[in-house]
């Protein structure tokens, strides 16, 4: 089924309050879901027999903003983060991509990471993809079982691919610079 | 440790062991690089397996950030570090879904020619190490004796022997080399004089055809030798319910009984490399298992593998003839100081280990405003706590082996 199919179905049973996007011209035309259903969505998508998407290929974050002053008006992004979801159905062999959009922090407070509920119940994988984009990206993934760093060491700070992540000048005395 | 004993003909029948934690790596041999795995142990017994992994992070996905393109194929090399073509062709893929681009004819069958070649390597290395693990020597050694060849074909087409960045966005860096000088290993094996010079594409048809007949002593060699039926036969059982769920991929996938390969049933940008080719995906079950065998067990993973070096070299001999037949270039030039669009896209390609991904979101810039690689042994690792319950701590290198990881892959 295309996206078109998909996003007619999703839109009947959950409403564009939930579920909008699929319109954009792109290569692979995403839908955007909102945070707080992307769980029901997910179930919905995994068990309902026309879709069937059993498989999570990757979950993965991403940081939108442009420390560059400069170039900010040529962005084109307000800045947020991103989590990207990309399904397939090994069954009935056709793939999605889910975008969920949060702010960069929660309630705007510098080091507050912004909430995206865990899909970690419906897809085994996801557990530990949503520990890399916790470890790496900085999503704070609600009732996760075990949200813990996953690349990085336990004690790191900060979240690498932050576009605003500054590079630690030294950690346990070894120089970073 | 004292107790209270009330009464003293209790203490015979107590005995037990205490639960213990014992950490197998990070420096372990046979966990196939810098894996560690926390054990929870009831004396012999494993009751939780938790690995963790991170070891040889190199914010491979942050430096993707800071450079263009062609720049990150280098990188790409460093996952997978056993089939560093089908990274770079994985990433030059993705790519070229992102900027439109189309490989001429000629390109399209060096790239399966090589990646195929790569292929073959990469089982090699994962079988000889899988009879490492079970505690035999030689398969190693005659594994890495073929593999050497594929090595020094390598080395003649692009000059590199493990980190090629030879298949490149927009095709290769370099045509294929027209006559060579034969490989020392494959000279004294077929006994021909060292330094003689043949064409590349004959070199490699002289060495398929030496390969070929070797699968067979290496099945008498291991396959179905007793001891390593009763290894891996019934052991470290996968479901295909459950390996779906934990989004394994590759042989992995294949040997729990799900029939699915990239190769056939992925993209039309990689499976349109393919369409002219005529080959078989294999998965379990199979026909000629031992009576031993289950399902998704060791076994299955471990002969899936086998198989597929037997349809690698069916691919490859079909590429050479297509790529003779091949006119024109074998690339498409990518211009270093060409912009992304502003777009994004996520591609999967069918790696030796599994479904390699690469999502790449251009922001109208020569870098890309995100480059993420999506592993498929870190998928495929992610699954041993729930493989491993209830299993002897011996048993533990050869379930982990036969999912068959590469460290720089998972940890990036």
């Amino acid at each position: 089924m295309d996206i078109h199919g998909i996003h007619s179905i999703l839109l009947e049973r959950f409403g564009a309050d939930t579920v909008g996007g699929a319109t954009h011209p792109a290569i692979d035309p995403w839908i955007q879901v909102a945070a707080s259903s992307i769980v029901e969505v997910a179930r919905f998508l995994r068990d309902d027999e026309r879709l069937l998407f059993n498989h999570l290929n990757d979950l993965c974050g991403c940081d939108y903003l442009e420390t560059d002053p400069k170039k900010v008006a040529k962005f084109g992004h307000e800045p947020h983060v991103e989590v990207v979801y990309q399904l397939s159905s090994l069954k009935l062999r056709h793939q999605l991509k889910l975008k969920v959009l949060v702010p960069r922090w929660r309630n705007d407070v510098q080091g507050e990471l912004p909430v995206v509920p865990s899909v970690s119940s419906l897809w085994g994988i996801a557990n530990w993809h949503e520990r890399e984009a916790y470890d790496l990206v900085g999503i704070h993934f609600e009732g996760h079982p075990n949200l813990r760093r996953i690349l990085c060491p336990e004690d790191w700070v900060g979240h690498a691919l932050r576009k605003d992540y500054a590079f630690p000048l030294e950690y346990h005395g070894v120089r970073g610079r | 440790m004292s107790m209270q004993v009330e009464d003293p003909r209790v203490v015979e029948f107590d005995v037990q062991t205490d639960e213990m934690l014992v950490n197998m790596g990070p420096q372990h041999p046979s966990t196939h690089g810098v894996l560690r795995l926390l054990l929870r142990t009831d004396g012999e017994i494993v009751h939780e397996c938790t690995p963790h992994i991170g070891y040889l992070h190199r914010s491979a996905e942050k430096i993707g950030e800071n450079l263009s393109p062609p720049q990150y194929i280098p990188y790409t090399d460093r996952m997978d570090y056993l089939a560093g073509m089908n990274m770079n062709l994985g990433f030059s893929l993705a790519v070229e879904k992102l900027i439109g681009m189309k490989v001429p004819e000629k390109g399209v069958h060096l790239r399966v020619l090589i990646a195929e070649l790569g292929r073959i390597a990469s089982h090699l290395v994962g079988m000889g190490t899988y009879g490492l693990d079970l505690g035999t020597f030689s398969p190693f050694l005659y594994a890495f004796r073929e593999r050497e060849i594929i090595l020094d074909l390598f080395e003649e087409a692009c000059g590199a022997r493990l980190t090629y960045s030879y298949l490149t966005v927009g095709g290769a860096t370099h045509d294929l080399p027209d006559e060579i000088e034969i490989p020392d290993g494959l000279a004294s094996l077929t006994g021909r004089r060292p330094g003689e010079r043949f064409p590349f594409l004959e070199v490699i048809e002289m060495f398929l055809q030496w390969l070929e007949p070797r699968i067979k002593e290496y099945h008498t060699l291991l396959t179905r030798n007793t001891i390593f039926i009763k290894r891996t036969a019934g052991q470290g059982v996968l479901t295909p319910e459950m390996a779906v769920s934990y989004g394994c991929t590759g042989p992995v996938l294949r040997g729990s009984g799900v029939n699915f390969d990239l190769r056939r049933d992925g993209e039309p940008i990689y499976t349109n490399m393919y369409q002219s080719y005529d080959f078989d995906v294999v998965a379990a079950p199979f026909k000629d298992a031992p009576r031993e065998v289950v399902l998704g067990d060791n076994w299955c993973r471990f002969y899936v593998r086998m198989l597929e070096v037997v349809q690698a070299i069916r691919l490859v001999r079909q590429a050479i003839p297509k790529y003779k037949a091949a006119t024109g270039s074998f690339r498409e030039v990518f211009k270093l100081n060409s912009k992304l669009p502003k777009d994004e896209v996520y591609l999967e390609t069918e790696a030796p280990r599994g479904q390699m991904g690469f999502y790449v979101v251009g922001n109208g810039e020569g870098n890309p405003l995100r480059v993420r690689a999506k592993s498929s042994c870190f998928c495929n690792v992610a699954i041993t706590d729930q493989i491993c319950k209830g299993v002897p701590l011996a048993d533990i290198p050869a379930i982990v082996g036969s999912l068959d990881i590469v460290m720089g892959e998972i940890d990036r």
